[in-house]
């Protein structure tokens, strides 16, 4: 028996150059990016502010760092694929063989859905909830880090993949009996089922975590109907992690038991049923969608609202609209799989809860423009993103609802119509929503704004595009080509392949001008100060504390008495200024320790991950106990909280307050 | 050899003058040409319904979503701040009667389209026979590592990776897989569907015309997928007779140890026929799917297997 279990020399893939390529840049940037804040002696203010940190501002900064390194690592994916397809026409085989194009587009789907949308998502409500809510951090800060920490672990196995061994060559569906050890044998599916398991338990706390704060941790006077709309879809989101994700760790526990110790939940043989497979991973997947979809809603309501200088047009009709969404959401999954030969009865009942739950998306795209209807709308990059996803997702909507046609789905189904369509809805809804998001809160969490102009550019570029790029993938669905093709012999359709491999560099040179406008915004950052706290004129609490807010967020407790608190007491104070709320009494508070709870837990997690994907026992169990003996000394820890003293409060509160008046 | 920028900038211009005509009849024609393969070009009665269904469909929704778009775009657009002649409605944020609007224009919608998602459903049952006076051809489709084994129960006959049909004629498919999950689809006659091992799933189909019409696996299953293509050539029927009868008892034979040796995962097979097969094949392929051997069909790539 091999003490390194399954490892050896062989997995490292000397004999694939783009392979060896790919990990020698990605290991030389962050040796890089190590030595550099060596060299600068930054480690403990890297420790103490940001690694350790429970405050909810600094982990959803970090959780949006990740999904931007993310989405940088799925874009690479994405290129390589558009531009294997353009070239392998015909007899041509293009320059990345099946075993290796196999695992790009099966990373490519893990990475943009696990790694870059959740994070994203679940780092702008870490962000932004608590200081809409009107408080100072959630309901369980440190648990928020160990979340944070274990969707970092998934993230870092997934890119180990790269270099060590290999990555599932499944899809990022990893449908058995494909999936089983019999077909797949390799470490790649258990790469794939590790990084998603841990990941996937950091992404269920962080639900059980939000939940509990929007239910219980408001201001004092913020009813749930006071609530602003990015908090309402933040409940449902974490209502359906809470509700989908142990579906998701149910399943691939069964895999793993089949992989790992010969179980036939999913075999062919053994009386297993792969297809039982299927219906779980849907049963978590559809809601999933809109897991990720429904706080991009909420920010495209902040959005519209702030910049229309109105309130949100029917806010009654979006919280309904979001809940029924929430609920409908587990009542469509087979929509997934109409073509597995369900009766006629299963596949219509789906097709039509498919298009109800598309009434209540309706109602809110007519909502935001009844919000803009009568409204100063002030052209910034957080709202161009605001309007072009209006524009796109309703294509993208069209066409779902026209895959929800039994029928035509049985036409379409995994054709590139179907990757168009999903594309049009996650690039033109979800991450459309989250750059509204990142430009819109971007001043609040480091005091100065992003350049508009650099921001413009990305947006043009990414809308173009994404056009260009997505629009012949529905036409070539049409002519009959299906996904996940390593080439193909129909050489009339690579003159739309090679367009849409021209849309990814349009969308390249987007990314490219986000980098830039980061750097320049950096650069620039005098110029673009935000002093007041409330650079776009908000309406909601996270703009009523200075930018960036203190780690307590609030001196006092703001007291809530409508919608749109901060627009209230701005109208009561008549206009803005250091009167808006009177006096305030200063009492100490205590804010929660830092803790390496987070960090230490996913240092284990990323060890027993590794050692079971490799077979590697002994290490495993250390990674276990080590995460257990983690556990036993957060909980035996002496002291849990710092207190803040009055002074200092009134301190810091003063000096924003005279800022105000300048 | 362009001197200034101006003159590179002329140069660039009557290129493209000049290119900009090709490049575009190009895509025309490209695209024009690949839909005569695809779902907008049908050529049997269950492609032609689909394709119905979906441009009727898609007419219905963008009765609204142009208009939307538009509506969008110019709301956004007039109600700029700079814009001091547009209405200024800063609290207006309710009105019961939109409200009622904007519910039920998405509802009515989709009232409409769950009509036709449910009807569609029942009248485009993959496995409901199709209408007809001629009586229906049999195949049995089994999907494996990585091609298509056609067997004809009736002609006791079989073909890989190549799918002979009398035209006019209604082809019932029984349809499974011999290990990993595939899709069978054929777009131009219509209606793809699962294999699955151990699982048999039913689909009809006709073409109207002879003609070949091209077919593949629309569902990932390794490294061999991309080349799962076969050709349906649809003959008129007193061809697909005689095909039936130059084919039969020509070649190998497709037996238990044949099927075993098919079964073995190759690439890109190129098209053959079987002169005879056992009777009962399909169904045992059906059966003993379900009971192989858990066992590894590659040796991995990073790792060495131990057992």
């Amino acid at each position: 028996m091999n003490i390194l279990g399954k490892l050896s020399w062989s997995a490292i893939p000397i004999s694939e150059p783009e392979d060896l390529i790919a990990s020698g840049l990605m290991i030389l940037a962050a040796v890089g990016v190590l030595a550099w804040v060596t060299a600068k002696g930054r480690w403990p203010y890297l420790w103490q502010e940001w690694l350790t940190s429970v405050d909810h501002k600094r982990i959803g900064v970090m959780y949006c760092v990740l999904a931007l390194l993310m989405l940088l690592r799925g874009f690479t994916d994405a290129i390589m694929m558009r531009t294997q397809q353009a070239l392998a026409a015909g007899g041509a085989q293009g320059y990345l063989p099946p075993q290796h194009y196999d695992q790009i587009f099966s990373a490519h789907g893990t990475i943009m859905i696990f790694f870059m949308a959740m994070p994203f998502i679940i780092g702008l409500m870490n962000f932004a909830v608590p200081l809409q809510l009107g408080i100072r951090d959630v309901a369980f800060p440190t648990l928020n880090s160990v979340s944070l920490g274990l969707t970092a672990s998934g993230i870092l196995l997934t890119n180990v993949s790269l270099v060590i061994g290999e990555f599932a060559k499944t899809g990022w569906v990893a449908y058995p009996p494909l999936s089983e050890l019999r077909f797949s044998p390799g470490v790649g599916v258990d790469y794939y089922l590790w990084a998603l398991q841990i990941s996937g338990v950091g992404t269920l706390l962080t639900g059980i975590n939000f939940v509990t704060t929007i239910l219980k941790m408001r201001a004092p006077g913020m009813s749930y109907m006071r609530m602003p709309v990015f908090c309402w879809t933040a409940l449902a989101t974490n209502l359906l992690i809470v509700a989908a994700f142990p579906v998701l760790t149910a399943t691939f526990a069964m895999l793993l038991l089949d992989r790992y110790l010969g179980f036939h939940f999913f075999t062919n043989s053994g009386q297993g049923n792969p297809m039982m497979y299927v219906n779980l991973f849907w049963a978590w997947g559809h809601p999933e969608v809109y897991i990720l979809i429904l706080p991009a809603f909420g920010i495209f309501s902040e959005v519209f609202a702030t910049f229309s200088g109105k309130p949100l047009f029917g806010y009654r009709s979006m919280v309904a609209a979001t809940m029924a969404i929430c609920i409908f959401s587990f009542l469509v999954w087979l929509h997934h799989f109409f073509t597995m030969g369900a009766g006629a009865d299963v596949n219509g009942f789906f097709g039509v809860m498919t298009m109800i739950i598309a009434v209540p998306t309706g109602v809110k795209i007519f909502n935001w423009l009844f919000t803009m209807f009568g409204g100063r709308v002030r052209f910034t990059v957080p709202i161009l993103w605001s309007l072009g996803f209006m524009v796109t997702f309703v294509i993208g909507g069209m066409t779902g609802v026209l895959l929800a046609v039994p029928p035509a789905d049985f036409q379409l189904h995994n054709s590139l119509f179907l990757v168009a369509h999903f594309h049009n809805v996650l690039i033109g809804g979800l991450f459309f929503g989250v750059m509204a998001g990142y430009n819109y809160w971007f001043p609040k969490a480091f005091g100065f704004t992003l350049s508009e102009r650099w921001g413009k550019a990305a947006f043009w570029c990414w809308l173009i595009g994404f056009y260009v790029a997505f629009m012949p993938l529905y036409a070539l669905g049409l002519m009959g080509m299906t996904r996940r093709l390593q080439h193909y012999d129909n050489a009339s359709w690579q003159p739309l392949l090679i367009v849409a491999a021209a849309g990814a560099i349009i969308v390249l040179c987007g990314i490219i001008c986000q980098i830039v406008q980061l750097v320049v915004s950096i650069r620039d950052r005098e110029q673009h100060r935000d002093r007041t706290g409330d650079p776009w004129d908000g309406r909601t609490l996270e703009w009523a504390t200075p930018s960036p807010p203190p780690t307590w967020n609030f001196p006092v407790l703001p007291r809530v008495e409508g919608k749109d608190a901060f627009w209230i007491q701005k109208q009561h104070a008549g206009g803005s200024g250091a009167e808006r709320g009177e006096p305030l009494r200063y009492e100490p508070i205590e804010m929660p320790k830092n803790s390496a709870t987070g960090f230490v837990t996913a240092f284990f997690a990323v060890v027993t991950g590794f050692a079971l994907i490799w077979h590697i026992w002994w290490m495993a169990l250390l990674g276990v106990l080590g995460a257990f003996v983690t556990i036993l000394a957060f909980a035996w820890r002496e002291r849990a909280e710092i207190e803040i003293p009055a002074a200092v409060l009134e301190r810091g509160d003063r000096a924003y307050r005279a800022g105000l008046n300048r | 050899m362009p001197r200034t920028l101006s003159d590179l900038k002329a140069n660039v211009a009557a290129s493209w003058r000049r290119g900009r005509g090709r490049v575009l009849a190009f895509i025309a024609t490209a695209s024009l040409g690949g839909c005569s393969q695809g779902v907008l070009d049908p050529q049997g009665p269950i492609a032609s319904a689909e394709k119905t269904i979906l441009l009727n469909s898609l007419g219905i929704m963008l009765a609204i979503v142009v208009p939307t778009i538009l509506a969008t775009l110019g709301i956004a657009y007039w109600f700029r701040a700079s814009n001091t002649r547009a209405v200024h409605l800063p609290d207006f944020e309710y009105s019961g009667l939109l409200e009622m609007i904007v519910w039920s224009i998405p509802a009515m919608t989709v009232l409409l389209l769950g009509g036709i998602a449910w009807i569609g459903a029942h009248e485009l049952d993959p496995r409901k026979p199709l209408a007809s006076s001629v009586k229906p051809i049999a195949v049995q489709v089994t999907s494996l590592d990585w091609k298509w084994l056609f067997i004809y129960p009736n002609e006791g006959i079989a073909s890989v990776n190549t799918l002979t049909i009398p035209s006019g004629t209604p082809i019932s498919f029984d349809l499974t897989s011999s290990g990993v999950m595939n899709s069978f689809f054929v777009p131009q006659l219509g209606s793809q569907i699962y294999t699955m091992a151990g699982m048999v799933t039913h689909l009809q189909l006709r073409a109207e015309k002879p003609g070949v019409y091209p077919g593949f696996s629309a569902q990932f299953s390794g490294d061999g997928f991309a080349g799962m293509n076969f050709a349906v050539n649809a003959v008129p029927p007193e061809q697909f007779t005689q095909w039936i009868a130059a084919t039969r008892g020509k070649g190998p034979a497709l037996d238990a140890q044949g099927y075993a040796a098919l079964a073995r995962p190759s690439e890109a097979v190129a098209p053959l026929t079987y002169g005879s097969v056992t009777p009962g094949l399909f169904g045992s392929v059906v059966r003993e799917s379900t009971q192989s051997i858990d066992r590894p069909r590659a040796v991995p790539a990073g790792g060495r297997m131990e057992n």
